[in-house]
Formats: C-alpha cells, structure tokens, sequence
C-alpha cells in the first residue's frame, strides 16, 4: 500500500470491515508494527522517532474506552501531561466549551453517556493541539445531533490548517466532508482520488420516469436499470441525452407525469469498486 | 519527564481514589495474621533467643504486606487497562517505555510503603518493637517492592485475562511469601526444605528486613540485599526488554 495524504486535507479512508483501516491507522500510531515499509507524518518517521510523531498526531480510536476512577477534566489534564504539557487547562476549557462538555468536566467518567464518552475521546486527541487528526469511526453509533456537532467542530479544525483523516462506515459523511478518498480492500489501496473525481469516474445519470401508460419504446430498452408498472429508472450518460430520451417518448406517444434526475452518489461508487475482482 | 510525572501521579491517585481496598484492606488482613497466629503459636515456637514469636512476626507481616501489595498494584492495574482499553492512551502518547516502567514500579513501591508502614504503625499498638538496624530494614523495604512491582508488570504485560492474572498470584506469588519464613525461621525447618528456603527469593527479602529489626538473621543481610538486588535487575532488564519491544502491548 503506497499513500499520500497531503497536509490540510479532509481525507477519507473507506472500506469493509477487515479492509485494513484500523490496521493502517494503528500502524501510522505507532499501536502496532509493519511488518514491512515505513509511515511518515510530516517528515517524521513514526517507528524511528516515534516522540517528535506521535506529538504530531491525535488519534480518536474507534473504540469507546474511558478510565473509570478519574473524571473528565483529569482525564484531559492526564493526557496533556503525556504529552509532556503542563498547566493545558486553557485549551481543556476552550476544547471542552467546543465539545459541549463543560457541565461536565468534573464528573467521573463512569456516569457519562456513550456519546459524552465519545466526545471525551475527541478531546483526548486534541490536548496537544496535533497537526494531524485521525478519527477512527468516530460515528458508529452516535445519535444525529452529536454527529452534526461534531462534523461541525472537526471542519472548523480542518479549516483552521490541521490535516484530517477518517474512517466510517457512512458514505454521506465521507461524502459531504472528504476532499479526498482512498478506498481501501483487503489491505490494498483499490481507488484514491478526490470526491468530485471518483464520483464523476462512475459517469452516469439516472432518470427516474412515470410514465402515462406501461409502454416503454423499443429504443430504451437497453437504458432500462429498473422498473415497477409504469415507473421506470433509465440509465444516462450525460444530460445531453435527456432531450433524446424525451424526445424518443414523445413519437412513441407516450406522454410523462412525473420527471427526476439522479445524480450517482459515493455509496454507488464504492459498491461498484467492492464489487470488482 | 513530564510524561513519566503525569503517569506515576495518575498510578498514585489510581490507589489513592479506592485507598479502602488498596490500602487499609491489607493492613487489616495483616493484622489478623498477627492477631490469630500470636494467640495461637506465642510461647509455643522459639525463634530467636531473646525474641518473643509475637515481634519476631511482626517484621515477616510487614514485609509480606509491602511485596504483595508491590505486585497488586501495577499488575492490576496494568490488566485493567489493558482489558479495559485504555492503555491505548498511554500508547498513543510520547511517553518512553523507561518513562512508563518508572512509573508503574515507583507508584507499586510507594503503595507497598504505605501499606507497610501501616502494618507497622497498628503493630506496634500490640507488640514492643526494637529497631536495631533500621536502614538495613529500609534498603529490603525499598529493594523488595521495587523487585515486586517488576513482577507486577510482567505479570500485567502477559496476562490478558483476570484469572491468568489470578494463577500467577495463587500459585506462585502466595505460596512463595508465605513459605519464605514469614511465620516461622527456616532454622526451625529440616534440611532439605531449608536448603530449598534458599532458592526462594522471596526468603532473602523477608530474612534480611528482619534483620533491621533484630539484627539477627538466618544468612549475612550483604548476601541477602545482593540476592534481592540482583533478581531486580535481572527481572527490570526482560521488563525493559519487553516493553522497549511492545510485547503483548503493541502488536
């Protein structure tokens, strides 16, 4: 696997569980060792000068892990001081204020619930103000209003310069918040590209149609992806061919209630880079 | 150095938060010993010339208190974060494996401190004791818990579940305090089994913390404190070896 993540990039990692993901990002911590090859951030190998790198990185795992005798403001406080930074509580206040967690500061860890834990966890990764972000599924299961606030904050960090990399599960979020995606298949790196063009690469429209009467001309036929009675999805490859379609329809005299166009969306691009050999 | 700082601080007020059971429980099942062994064998088993069983005990208690104490520290608490996940916070962190050795051995050695001296402070509401040697007593006391708490972290670092955790405490750390001549000298043995005392290490520890109090031992205190001293640095060099490597930590 050879990968290069630019700095100040929003960078997605997809994949199906068992594609490599969590393996590359533990090896990129420094959690496990590659068996072969190297992994630097900015400059900085993180086998040979694991200090300097792992200062530069702040790792959510995917994991909902917590120490249970101490509350969330020692927990920050420890992890600041792990990091070989004293008296932090100014970046914990402002971290905690942007994570909505400041009534919760002196509680014990114990008592949160599991999307408090989780934004405890993000905290945790930004005491020492990293560079670089990797998130680690940082979603599964958390409820809507976290997960907006938390996009929310983490694309406030990615325009204030830090370099962003992710893993989910959910396309739309990769979606709407990656510039750039790797995506990734039993430990092989099987698309990288932008978001724009990995989704304009699965060229194509869908053009979803109801129709007056179940009579679709001979001549479409073969766009023809689906259909249920008189609803039919008709597979375009550029909008230059919509007036053909309609135009195809109107000698047929076949006329159309209802019109929608679709664009591809990620979901498709991956099921379709999955589905290869 | 802030690294090793914060951590040995966390481990400290690890045992501080839950001081009922990693601190007063023990001094209380010390006691007991003390309490039941006195009444039952005072009188009836000769030790020492000019020492009474009751304050002969009192040493071996102390001592026992202080290792097992060593060892349950950072054994357990290394296997609660390991299972519990959130070593990952360590290991994410700059923190050096000497830093993260340090910390864990030193914060053990001060909870087996406390312990002991516990032991010590409500032993002497019962029994008059005499310290002939204090320093000797303090160099075992310090040698002893450090040795214990390097064990507690092999242990930590190898198990991966509680009850492995549990066989290695049951079955070698227990049956090996209590046969070191806690409760009785090994004078007092036939000579097979005192020629096997001297295989134990845990006898030389107990043996030589005595004699800070007595100034009477069963071997000279310089071979004993070279016997303890040399298992430590045997023990800390895998320990270190281990963690430099990430064995079962990182993998």
């Amino acid at each position: 696997m050879s990968l290069e993540i630019a700095q100040g990039e929003f960078f997605g990692l997809l994949g199906p569980n068992g594609a490599g993901k969590t393996t590359l990002i533990s090896i990129v911590a420094g959690l496990a060792r590659a068996d072969a090859g190297s992994v630097s951030i900015l400059g900085t190998d993180v086998a040979a000068e694991y200090r300097r790198a792992r200062r530069l990185l702040g790792i959510v795992p995917q994991e909902l892990v917590f120490d249970p005798f101490f509350t969330v403001r020692e927990t920050l406080r420890f992890q600041s001081g792990y990091f070989g930074i004293r008296r932090n509580d100014a970046w914990i206040d402002e971290v905690m204020h942007y994570l909505d967690l400041t009534s919760k500061a002196d509680v014990n860890m114990r008592a949160l619930s599991g999307g408090m834990k989780r934004r405890v966890l993000v905290a945790q990764a930004l005491v020492h103000k990293p560079p670089v972000i990797v998130l680690d599924e940082p979603t599964a299961g958390v409820d809507v209003e976290l997960r907006q606030g938390l996009w929310h904050f983490v694309r406030r960090l990615n325009r204030d310069g830090h370099t962003v990399v992710l893993t989910t599960h959910y396309l739309e979020e990769a979606e709407s918040l990656c510039t750039r995606i790797a995506m990734l298949k039993a430990g092989r790196v099987v698309a990288l590209d932008s978001t724009r063009n990995l989704l304009a690469s699965f060229s194509g429209l869908y053009l979803k149609l109801a129709l007056e009467r179940e009579a679709l001309p001979e001549a479409l036929a073969a766009r023809l992806v689906g259909r249920e009675g008189a609803r039919v999805t008709l597979r375009l490859d550029s909008y230059a061919e919509i007036e053909a379609v309609l135009a195809g329809l109107r000698e047929a005299g076949v006329g159309v209630t209802e019109f929608e166009l679709e664009q591809p969306d990620l979901e498709e691009v991956f099921m379709s880079v999955m589905g290869r050999p | 150095m802030t690294g090793f700082a914060t951590l040995f601080y966390k481990e400290l007020l690890r045992f501080w938060k839950v001081g009922f059971q990693t601190m007063a429980a023990p001094v209380l099942t010390a006691l007991l010993y003390l309490l039941i062994f006195a009444h039952a064998l005072e009188g009836r088993v000769n030790v020492y010339q000019d020492v009474r069983y009751t304050a002969f005990l009192v040493p071996g208690l102390v001592m026992m208190s202080v290792l097992q104490n060593a060892f349950a520290n950072s054994s357990s608490s290394l296997i609660q974060s390991k299972i519990t996940g959130n070593l990952v916070f360590v290991l994410l962190a700059p923190v050096s494996y000497l830093e993260f050795f340090c910390a864990y051995v030193l914060a053990s050695m001060a909870r087996a401190m406390a312990v002991g001296l516990g032991v010590l402070a409500a032993a002497a509401w019962f029994v008059e004791l005499r310290f002939d040697a204090p320093l000797w007593a303090f160099a075992f006391a310090l040698l002893g818990s450090a040795l214990l708490g390097t064990l507690g972290l092999v242990a930590g670092i190898r198990a991966e579940r509680f009850d492995q955790l549990a066989g290695f405490q049951n079955f070698v750390i227990l049956p090996l305090t209590f046969l070191s001549g806690v409760f009785y000298s090994i004078h007092s043995l036939p000579e097979f089994w005192q020629t096997l005392s001297h295989a134990n290490p845990f006898f030389y520890m107990i043996d030589g913390f005595r004699y800070g109090f007595f100034g009477v031992s069963d071997v000279s205190p310089v071979v004993s404190l070279a016997v303890v001293g040399l298992s430590f640095v045997l023990v800390a060099a895998a320990t270190l070896w281990m963690l430099k490597r990430g064995y079962k930590l990182r993998g």
